[in-house]
Formats: structure tokens, sequence, C-alpha cells
């Protein structure tokens, strides 16, 4: 009865997904966030927001500074830092959760400041902004003809997703390896301490205020730079796709591969992103065949409602993760930065 | 078995206990929901219809009557007082709705021009909304920011913030009391909200047995759904049973095998993720209306201008209020819930049953919610309103002191006076902001909140 699933889709989009643009934008994010989390121990449930400030710093620097795309990654970055900077201000002197509650409010105020009609003329409100990223591709050497696509194996890639790609996983490297020497440098031990024990960091004559707000701001900038691949992935900025659900997937992703280690985002990603895509792919298959219509008649599934199960089973991955194994695959629980402080 | 039981008192609760709660209250929402949809969907005729509105100059969104709406092949409707129009369709598909600019009333226009024609997909059986912009004056950007502050105007908008932080206040109280108690800052809440409002729905619509879809054809109050106030009540058990679920199956587990609290924080969070989509899965994406008391008229008093529903609401809630107030100030449930909020060790020392006091609080803060949920729900139903609110929820229960019960009230007030009286000088779309500048700077200069105690919380 189901023999007419064709399984070579399932398994060619669990592929390409796993290691495609969208993977490349959920690792950076978790870099960003796994500075936060991983490693200073701050909740910051709104890395979104640096997303969009990121994205929008480019898209601004097109759309309404007229300065060109590369200019607005400068812009973008510049963005980030502010943002981080109005967030640690306030919250990084109290409790931990307290920087989750405003870093999540901040995310949302961010995505109804841009889209403000009001802002139309700079971040063109509800509508965003189209079509910015030429100067990007032209530098594409995949490019051919049409955006024709490449296929090798299970993998299936166009043209401009393969440039994506090769410049975002080296992005992806670069900044894995900045982490990596970070975090082995005397201030890298230092966010370690201020993680485990913000008490005795302060005790040895730490600037524990400090360290957090320069934490936040590295990771804020990574987490920007994710924003600019979406941009750049999508041609367009929107404000509905930074919505706090993006945060909550970054924060799988970062969970999934394990807190506190540098590898952890890249392979979170591309579990995250195979299996959600491989998931999706054989619902759909599913939908097409025979038993389409007592799917539909039994739980109500259709092809509008497909992409809904698949947020309801990634919140409750969510949760069994956290309960069950909180150190992600490669994480080991003595580095979680999970007591209560 | 003896020894089974001291086992799990220790605190082991194994992957198969948990899997079972989860479980349990993912058939308990399903069960509830799934059922009605496909009742509904059973019925055969699926429309496309709406509501247009538009903002006059107060920022108040008010029906456009006499538009015409058409798709081709299928009908036309022309928009009633309400600004309500529904167009039936023959099958699920994709359809294109077209309004006619021309029947426009004076001063009205599209938000962007190009927008006049919407594609629509229509499942069996549903009701689809399309939404069309509508703004008033030229182009809308400077139109509905100002527009003069006039005495009339701040009594007006005195009168809906007091409306919005009351019905804020219900839905703060539990977090802040949960909060207290446990410690656990629930992101989950919301649902909470959301779920009053949607179990109000569905009593309201299908009434007590209805729910279940196959009671759904007996008469009267068992399958033609129930009078709103009714309704109201029933979601607000309903509210009750699943913050006492949540608490029993999810939470109670974890304190007890000593999940970290920031762990249990980022499970809320998956947790309200589950429930939105569920919400949204059973209940579809578009806003829905009470059938009772639905397009009440406002009446006059004095300079401001409310209906009747809204006023009532405000006088329940009011009440209600007051009385966890009493409740929590005179009796001794009350009492040892602010002793376990106070100092959870003290009070366990001192003979009180903190789990049950836990129990209670999760129960009671979750009924609430869902009053208040059923409350902003004389507005409109929708699967997402209490998400939209939680930023609201955050700003009362950090503005007032978390974990006070007292401090989420006046918070919430205070909050709910703050963003609409900003209209008066900025934006109405960007009011929800305001909140979100008032959090920061009460956690610049008084971080533990206006009825905090200040001791170091950093």
């Amino acid at each position: 009865m189901i023999g007419a699933i064709d399984w070579g889709i399932i398994v060619s989009q669990t592929f390409s997904q796993a290691f495609g643009t969208q993977a490349v934008v959920f690792a950076l994010a978790a870099i960003g966030l796994n500075i936060h989390f991983g490693y200073t121990g701050l909740l910051n449930f709104g890395q979104v927001g640096f997303m969009a400030a990121g994205a929008y710093g480019i898209g601004m620097a097109v759309f309404w500074l007229d300065i060109g795309f590369w200019p607005g990654i400068l812009l973008g970055i510049g963005y980030c830092l502010i943002l981080a900077l109005l967030l640690g201000i306030p919250t990084l002197r109290l409790r931990a959760d307290y920087l989750g509650i405003t870093t999540i409010a901040a995310s949302e105020t961010i995505r109804l400041l841009v889209r403000w009609r009001g802002n139309r003329g700079r971040t063109g409100a509800a509508e965003g902004i189209n079509d910015f990223a030429d100067p990007f591709y032209a530098l594409n050497i995949f490019n051919r003809p049409g955006n024709r696509s490449y296929k090798f194996l299970f993998f299936e890639y166009r043209a401009d997703d393969l440039w994506v790609m090769l410049t975002g996983w080296t992005v992806v490297g670069l900044c894995l390896l900045l982490t990596w020497q970070l975090m082995r440098s005397p201030w890298g031990r230092v966010l370690k301490a201020i993680r485990e024990d913000e008490d005795a960091a302060r005790a040895l004559g730490k600037n524990a205020y400090s360290y957090k707000l320069q934490a936040l701001l590295i990771g804020g900038v990574i987490g920007g730079i994710a924003g600019m691949f979406q941009a750049i992935d999508k041609q367009s900025v929107q404000p509905d796709t930074f919505n706090p659900v993006i945060t909550f997937m970054i924060w799988t992703v970062l969970i999934i591969g394990g807190v506190a280690r540098i590898w952890s985002p890249v392979i979170g990603a591309m579990i995250f992103w195979g299996l959600i895509s491989g998931l999706e792919a054989l619902m759909r298959e599913l939908l097409g065949t025979s038993i389409e219509d007592e799917l539909e008649r039994f739980i109500n599934l259709s092809v509008f409602n497909v992409s809904q199960v698949k947020f309801m089973l990634f919140g409750l991955a969510l949760m069994l993760l956290m309960r069950f194994r909180p150190q992600g695959i490669f994480g080991s629980r003595e580095e979680l930065a999970l007591d209560d402080r | 078995m003896v020894h089974c039981r001291i086992v799990k008192q220790q605190g082991r609760v194994g992957l198969r206990d948990w899997l079972r709660g989860v479980v349990a209250l993912t058939v308990v929402l399903m069960s509830l929901f799934g059922l009605v949809s496909e009742l509904s969907a059973d019925s055969g005729d699926q429309s496309i219809g709406g509501r247009l509105q538009v903002e006059n100059e107060d920022g108040e969104r008010v029906p456009v009557e006499g538009v015409t709406l058409s798709i081709e092949g299928e009908g036309e409707s022309i928009t009633d007082a309400d600004g309500a129009w529904s167009i039936p369709v023959s099958e699920a598909g994709s359809f294109e709705v077209t309004l006619d600019p021309a029947t426009l009333p004076e001063g009205v226009t599209l938000r962007s021009a190009d927008r006049a024609s919407l594609e629509v997909l229509v499942e069996a059986g549903r009701a689809k909304s399309a939404l069309f912009a509508l703004t008033s004056g030229d182009g809308g950007v400077e139109a509905s920011s100002g527009g003069g502050i006039s005495g009339r105007r701040v009594a007006q908008l005195t009168a809906e913030g007091l409306k919005q932080g009351l019905y804020l206040a219900m839905a703060s109280i539990g977090l802040s009391l949960i909060f207290g108690t446990t410690g656990l800052v629930n992101f989950a809440h919301a649902e909470l909200v959301t779920w009053g409002q949607l179990t109000t729905f569905f009593f309201n619509t299908y009434g007590l047995a209805g729910v279940i879809g196959f009671l759904a054809p007996l008469p009267g109050p068992f399958g033609a759904g129930v009078h709103l106030v009714l309704a109201a009540l029933l979601g607000m058990v309903s509210g009750g049973a699943l913050g006492y679920l949540l608490d029993r199956f999810l939470f109670r587990r974890m304190r007890r095998s000593g999940v970290s609290l920031i762990a249990q924080m980022v499970i809320t969070i998956g947790l309200s993720i589950l429930m939105r989509y569920l919400f949204v899965y059973n209940f579809g994406a578009g806003p829905r209306f009470f059938k009772d008391y639905s397009g009440q008229q406002a009446i006059s008093l004095g300079p401001i201008e409310l209906t009747p529903k809204d006023l009532a609401a405000m006088a329940i809630s009011a009440v209600a209020l007051l009385v966890v107030g009493g409740l929590l100030q005179f009796t001794r449930l009350g009492k040892a819930m602010r002793a376990v909020a106070d100092n959870r060790d003290l009070a366990e020392s001192s003979g009180i049953d903190v789990q049950r006091v836990i129990s209670v609080v999760w129960m009671a803060g979750a009924a609430l919610a869902a009053l208040g949920g059923s409350f902003f729900g004389l507005d409109q139903v929708k699967w997402d309103f209490g998400f939209r609110t939680l930023l609201l929820i955050f700003a009362s229960v950090t503005l007032g002191g978390l974990g006070t019960a007292y401090g989420a009230l006046v918070g919430a007030l205070v909050v709910g006076l703050a963003i609409n009286l900003s209209t008066l000088v900025i934006d109405v779309e960007l009011k929800n902001m305001v909140a979100l500048i008032v959090m920061v700077l009460i956690l610049m200069f008084r971080p533990q909140g206006i009825l905090g105690r200040s001791e170091r919380i950093g």
C-alpha cells in the first residue's frame, strides 16, 4: 500500500539540506549562541534579534542608505554591537533569567520596529527588502547560465546555493577557529570560570560584568553574520522571518550537538536540518500515496498542515532532549551551564 | 512493589513515566480539539470571508461597510455593518478574491494598491479568511500617530488601558506566583492563556458534550453550544485542569529528579511550541469569534465609549482579582503560598506541604490565565494570541517584581495604561514597544520591580 513512496527524494532531501544553506545559517547562529550560553552561561533567548540586525544591516545599506552591498556588512556588524550593548548594560548585572526575558522581548521589539509602516522608506516595513545581493552572486564561481542544478550522489543544489554554501561553510570554519582560539586563551578560561561560579571569579578580581558584555558582543556579531547569510540566501529580508521560533531552533541545534563544544553547532545544524527536511519529505510522500484519504480523515493531516506537524515534533524533541540528554551528543554534563544562578 | 515506590519517590523518574506524561497531555489536547475539527470538516461547505476594518485617527479599528468583494465564477459579497463578508465556494482549492476599490468609502484606501486581489487557499469544509489591509487618509503613515491630545481621547485611552491592564493582570498573576513558589520562568504560560480562549470558543460553539465529536448531534446545552458565560467558566475549569496536569505529570517529576531550573525553562519553551502548533493544527490559522455578543455596539459613559461586554468583563476581572488578593491575604492556603514564595525551605520546615501549595498555584494560576484569555477573546479568538501577548505578560511581572502576586497586578495595570496612553504621541503599531522600554528602564534603576524587596538579585 505504501509502495509508491519515492525513497530517493527523501534521502536526497535529507542529505542536501544537512549541508545546505539553512544548515550554514543555523550553524553560524549556534556558534554565537554557544559563546553566549555554552561558554559564558548567558541565557540569550533573542539570538534571532542579532540575526535580524545583521540582515537588515545589509538590506538597509542597499535600500535606504544606498551605499552598496559590501559596506552593508559593516553596518550589520555595527547594528549587532549596538544591540548587544543595549541588551547587556541593563541586564548583565542581574540574575540569568532577566537576560532571558529581556532578550526575547528585544527580538520581538526589533521585529515590530522594522515592520512599522513609518519605516517603510528605511526597512520596507512588512514587505521587507528584496534583490540586494547581486554583488555577492556576481562573484559566483559556480555560475552557469540559467542557475542550473548540480547533482552528485544524493546531493542536488542550484548554482547559487553552492556559492552561498562555499562561502558560508568557509565563514563557519573561520568562526570555529576563532572560538577555539578564544576559548583556550586566558580570556576564555575567565569566561568559563564566570559560568561555573561568578562570585568566585569576582573574588579573584575579574570584572565579570565586562567579560560577560564582551562575550555578548562577540556572539552577537556571529549571530549577525548568520542573519546576513540568511538574507543573502533568500535574496530578501522580511520582518516575520525573524520570529522567536527561530531562536528556539538555534537552541535546539546547539543542544543536539552538545553545549560548550567547538564542533557542536555544526553537527547540530546538520542533524537538525537533515532530520527536519527528511521528515517533511517523508510526510509529503505519504500524502501522495493511497493512504492520503485515511490520513486526512483520521488525523486531519493534509499538504496544508504538514509543516505544523513538523513544528510540533520539533517542540517535543526540544523538551525530550533537554530532559534526558541536555548534554547533547558530544557534550559532557560537567560543561553545562545549568546550575541556578 | 514497595521497594519500587520508595525508589520512585527518591526521584528516579524514568523515560517511560515521562513519556507517558507527555503522551497523556498530548492526547488530552488532541482529543478535545481533533474530534471537533473533524466534525467541522464533515459539513462540506467551505467559504472565504473576513472583516474589513480600518484604523481611524484615534487608532481604533472600525468596520468598513458597503464594499464589494468578488470571486470570479463563485459569487460576490458586500460588507455589512460589522465589516463582515463571506463568499461560499464550491470546492476546496485556490481562489482569487478581488476587492473593488471603487466601492471603498471616502478617505479609505488599500494600504498597497496592487493588493486589491488576494490568492486564498481553502481547505474542504473550512472558512478561510482573507485580509485586505486598509488605511485611512493618504498612505496612512502619519495619519494615525499623534492626532492631538484632547481630554476626551485621554479618558478613552485610560479606559482602554485599564481594560487591557485588568485582563493582563489575570494572565500574569499565575506566571508570577509559579515563579515565586518554584523559581521557574514558564514560557508556556502564554499558551495557557490561549488554551482558555480556545476552550471557551469550543464550549461556546459545540456545547458541553459536543466537544467530544460524536456527541455533537445532541440537543440543547450538550450539543449545540452553551452561552458564553457558562463557556468561559468551563474554559476556566479546563485551564485549571491543564495547569494541574502540567504540574503533576511534567514539572513535579522534574523537580523531584533534580532537573535544573534553566533546563526546565528551556523545556517550557519546547512545550510552548508544541502546544502552539497543536492549537493551529486543530483550530486553523484564521481568527474566529464567540457566538454571543460578537457584534456589540459601544455605549457612551461620559467621554468614554466601551462595549457592554467589555464593561462586564472588566467588572468581573476586578472582582476576581480582589478575591484572589483576599484569598492570598487572609486564608491559610494563601498565607502558605506567600510563605513558600518567600522562603521555600523555611516554609517546608514549618510544616507546609510545599508540593500541594505548588499544585494549587499551578491550578489557580492557569485558571486565571484561561479566564483572562476568554476576556481577551471577546475581540477575536486566535491560535497564537497568547504568544503575541507574552511580551506584555513578561513586562508586567518584571515591572511589578518577579514572584510577587500583587506586583503582577500593579505591573499589568501600569503596562496596560502606559501602552494605551502612549498612542497619544506615538504610532499605534509601536505601542507594544513601550512595554519593553519601561521594562528595561525598571531593570536599570529598580531591578526588583515596583513591589519587590531590594535584595541582591544579581
